[in-house]
């Protein structure tokens, strides 16, 4: 469902992305992991379509559409969505009201009538419900005066509404104690499924014990430099990423 | 270039005083023009008026009917009302005379409204005399002479002492400008009495293709645990041009709420002066004007603190869009006894078209030495990780956009507390940003 060949990208004239290899089937879940700076975030913008990001060279199917032609909004209707590693504080817009706005948006663009106000309510009731998410915060104000952890959920609850086919969890697990963490892998858990396939991105094993990925990807200076299955993570907790870098020397030398 | 002419003034200024030989009003009518002769209109040089020149205005000859004029209909004030004037004491100012024919309001023990004519010739002549004019020596400018200049049927109310006012008293001005340029000059004293809680919106509407021209001059007095919320609503058409002071003076510790909504019109000056005559007086200011087209919207707000313990905050919101002006400054004077007083100030602004110009000046003068004041003021665009979160979530840009000049508006039309009022502002803001609801 995803294909990213060789994508180089930039953003302020620096070079962040060198040659970034991934494939992704539909329901896998990948998790990519890296020292700071490795480019994590970076390639989370560019599949989101952050403008600030520049994309060299190199494509990215989604799909089978081109993603890198699409806006960032027309992503978000294909069925991609990107939980935020900082969310936006964003005064003045309440949560239902944003959400009402984003679901029908997909809806209009699938075709459908927007969803009537009974069935929203229920869907928004719901996804709130597993989230654990107080519904006093669906008429504040999006994210404006939540806790770290309250507006993790919050993501996660808007993923819940969307249903989109690709989720890419930009450090989501930062920032959250273990109970809010529990709660967020359980939701996402939940709404995984044969056709939703998820890129964890993550610098601790921790949220990987709950999420089991299908595949675990090293990410080093702009490149995946090994792949491998969950216990690659493990061992990366372990042994940190000193080994690999030493790995990387070895073939080099050798 | 168009001249600007303003000798021809001088002989409506005598139809004037002639066709209302005996009013009380006459002495105060020509002290106004001599200082409308002497000072001019304020030009560029004034440091008052330096982004808005208001002399542009006098390129054209203004009629100034003395008499009172029945040129408009009911259908008319229908038409230029805010919704839910019916629920409310509807006061209609037909070219700056107050029209009583036309307005509805049901008299009780509570207030009583008169000419001030009647003010100065009767019960009131002490408020008269103590309240009056008291603005000039505040605004020493052209504009507000040439208000003193042309005042007609002018009007005094008094909000009597304990008088819970349970509908909102609304002064509906309605100019006609069918077949000739309009200048007038309403002009209006307030006088609320101890323990009285009033609410007062005024709003301005030109019928007709010619231009005109509004001078207001609202003085507003509040006493001892009075509580005034004023609200000042600008939707009139591009060819209806408006200066106005609301000057408020509140003499006893009480409490004042102001909010000045500008969506359309020409050329436009608020001044709002809150002066704190009393202890502990407790003031707050909020304004959004969200223009396109070439509106003009200058706002002058003046809190003068001349006594101890005083409150005061101020938000004025600007959204500019095409080729509109928006002028904001805002001065806290802090008399040197107005010890421990809290004032803050604050000034946002959006800038959505490179043809669209913000001046903003915040001025604090502070004499005293124990005091908290705080001033801010930004110039932007939209913030663009709001923007970039809500696209993300599949919201197309363009509503991404309205949604976030929606919510900068928000926080100011939420402080309207006349629920119609507020609702009517924001189904302009929502049309004006083709939003759904």
């Amino acid at each position: 469902m995803l294909s990213i060949k060789n994508i180089h990208a930039s953003i302020d004239g620096k070079q962040i992305l060198k040659g970034l290899n991934l494939e992704i089937k539909p329901g896998e879940v990948h998790a990519i992991m890296g020292p700071n700076g490795s480019g994590k975030s970076t390639l989370a913008s560019v599949l989101a379509g952050r403008e600030e990001y520049e994309v060299t060279e190199g494509s990215v199917e989604f799909e089978g559409k081109n993603l890198l032609e699409l806006s960032p909004e027309e992503r978000a209707k294909e069925g991609l969505f990107l939980a935020f590693q900082y969310p936006v504080e964003i005064p003045g817009v309440s949560t239902t009201n944003f959400i009402k706005a984003a679901l029908n948006e997909k809806r209009k663009y699938q075709g459908l009538e927007p969803l009537d106000a009974a069935s929203f309510l229920k869907l928004l009731r719901e996804k709130a419900a597993l989230l654990e998410l107080d519904k006093s915060l669906l008429s504040r104000s999006l994210n404006e005066g939540f806790s770290g952890g309250e507006k993790k959920r919050n993501e996660i609850f808007q993923m819940a509404v969307l249903d989109p086919k690709l989720t890419i969890l930009d450090e989501t697990d930062s920032g959250l104690d273990i109970d809010a963490l529990r709660i967020v892998a359980k939701g996402v858990n939940t709404l995984h499924n044969a056709d939703h396939s998820i890129i964890v991105i993550t610098h601790y094993q921790r949220l990987l014990n709950y999420l089991q990925p299908d595949f675990v990807h090293v990410l080093m200076n702009g490149r995946i430099v090994k792949s491998g299955g969950k216990e690659l993570a493990l061992e990366l907790e372990e042994k940190g990423y000193d080994f690999i870098k030493e790995e990387l020397q070895e073939s080099l030398t050798a | 270039m168009d001249t600007i002419r303003t000798e021809y003034l001088e002989e409506r200024f005598k139809e004037l005083q002639s066709a209302q030989t005996g009013s009380a009003l006459q002495n105060w009518r020509s002290e106004g023009f001599k200082n409308f002769s002497k000072l001019g209109l304020p030009t560029l040089k004034n440091e008052e008026w330096k982004y808005t020149g208001i002399s542009r205005l006098f390129t054209k000859d203004y009629t100034i009917p003395s008499k009172k004029d029945n040129v408009i209909d009911r259908e008319t004030v229908d038409k230029a009302a805010i919704p839910g004037a019916s629920g409310m004491e509807h006061l209609v100012f037909v070219n700056g005379k107050f029209n009583k024919d036309l307005s509805s309001f049901q008299s009780n023990d509570g207030f009583e409204i008169c000419s001030l004519e009647e003010a100065f010739n009767g019960k009131y002549h002490e408020d008269a005399e103590a309240y009056f004019n008291k603005s000039s020596l505040f605004i020493k400018d052209g504009i507000h002479a040439l208000n003193s200049s042309f005042m007609n049927e002018s009007v005094f109310i008094k909000i009597r002492k304990n008088y819970h006012a349970t509908k909102p008293f609304y002064f509906d001005h309605i100019f006609d400008t069918t077949s000739n340029h309009l200048l007038a000059s309403p002009r209006i004293l307030v006088v609320i009495e101890e323990n009285a809680n009033v609410q007062m919106i005024g709003s301005y509407y030109t019928h007709g293709s010619m231009d005109s021209f509004s001078n207001e001059v609202m003085e507003i007095v509040v006493k001892e645990n009075a509580r005034l919320e004023y609200y000042k609503i600008q939707n009139d058409t591009p060819n209806g041009s408006h200066t106005g002071t609301t000057h408020i003076r509140q003499v006893g510790k009480s409490y004042v709420h102001t909010v000045n909504i500008s969506l359309n019109g020409g050329m436009i000056r608020n001044n709002t002066d809150i002066i704190m005559e009393e202890q502990a007086n407790e003031a707050h200011m909020y304004g959004l004007y969200f223009l396109k087209g070439n509106t003009h919207v200058d706002n002058h707000t003046l809190v003068d603190n001349t006594k101890p313990h005083c409150f005061s905050n101020e938000l004025y919101k600007g959204i500019i869009d095409e080729h509109a002006t928006g002028v904001f400054s805002g001065k806290i004077y802090v008399r040197p006894d107005a010890q421990k007083i809290n004032a803050y100030q604050s000034n946002k602004n959006i800038l959505l078209s490179d043809t669209g110009t913000i001046n903003t000046k915040p001025q604090l003068e502070i004499y005293a030495d124990d005091v908290k004041c705080s001033h801010g003021c930004t110039v932007g665009r939209l913030d663009d990780e709001a923007l970039y979160y809500l696209r993300a979530r599949g919201i197309n840009k363009d509503l991404a956009k309205s949604m976030l000049l929606k919510a900068f508006a928000e926080e100011i039309v939420m402080q309207i507390k006349i629920e119609p009022l507020k609702e009517y502002v924001e189904v302009q803001i929502s049309d004006r940003l083709q939003l759904a609801d």
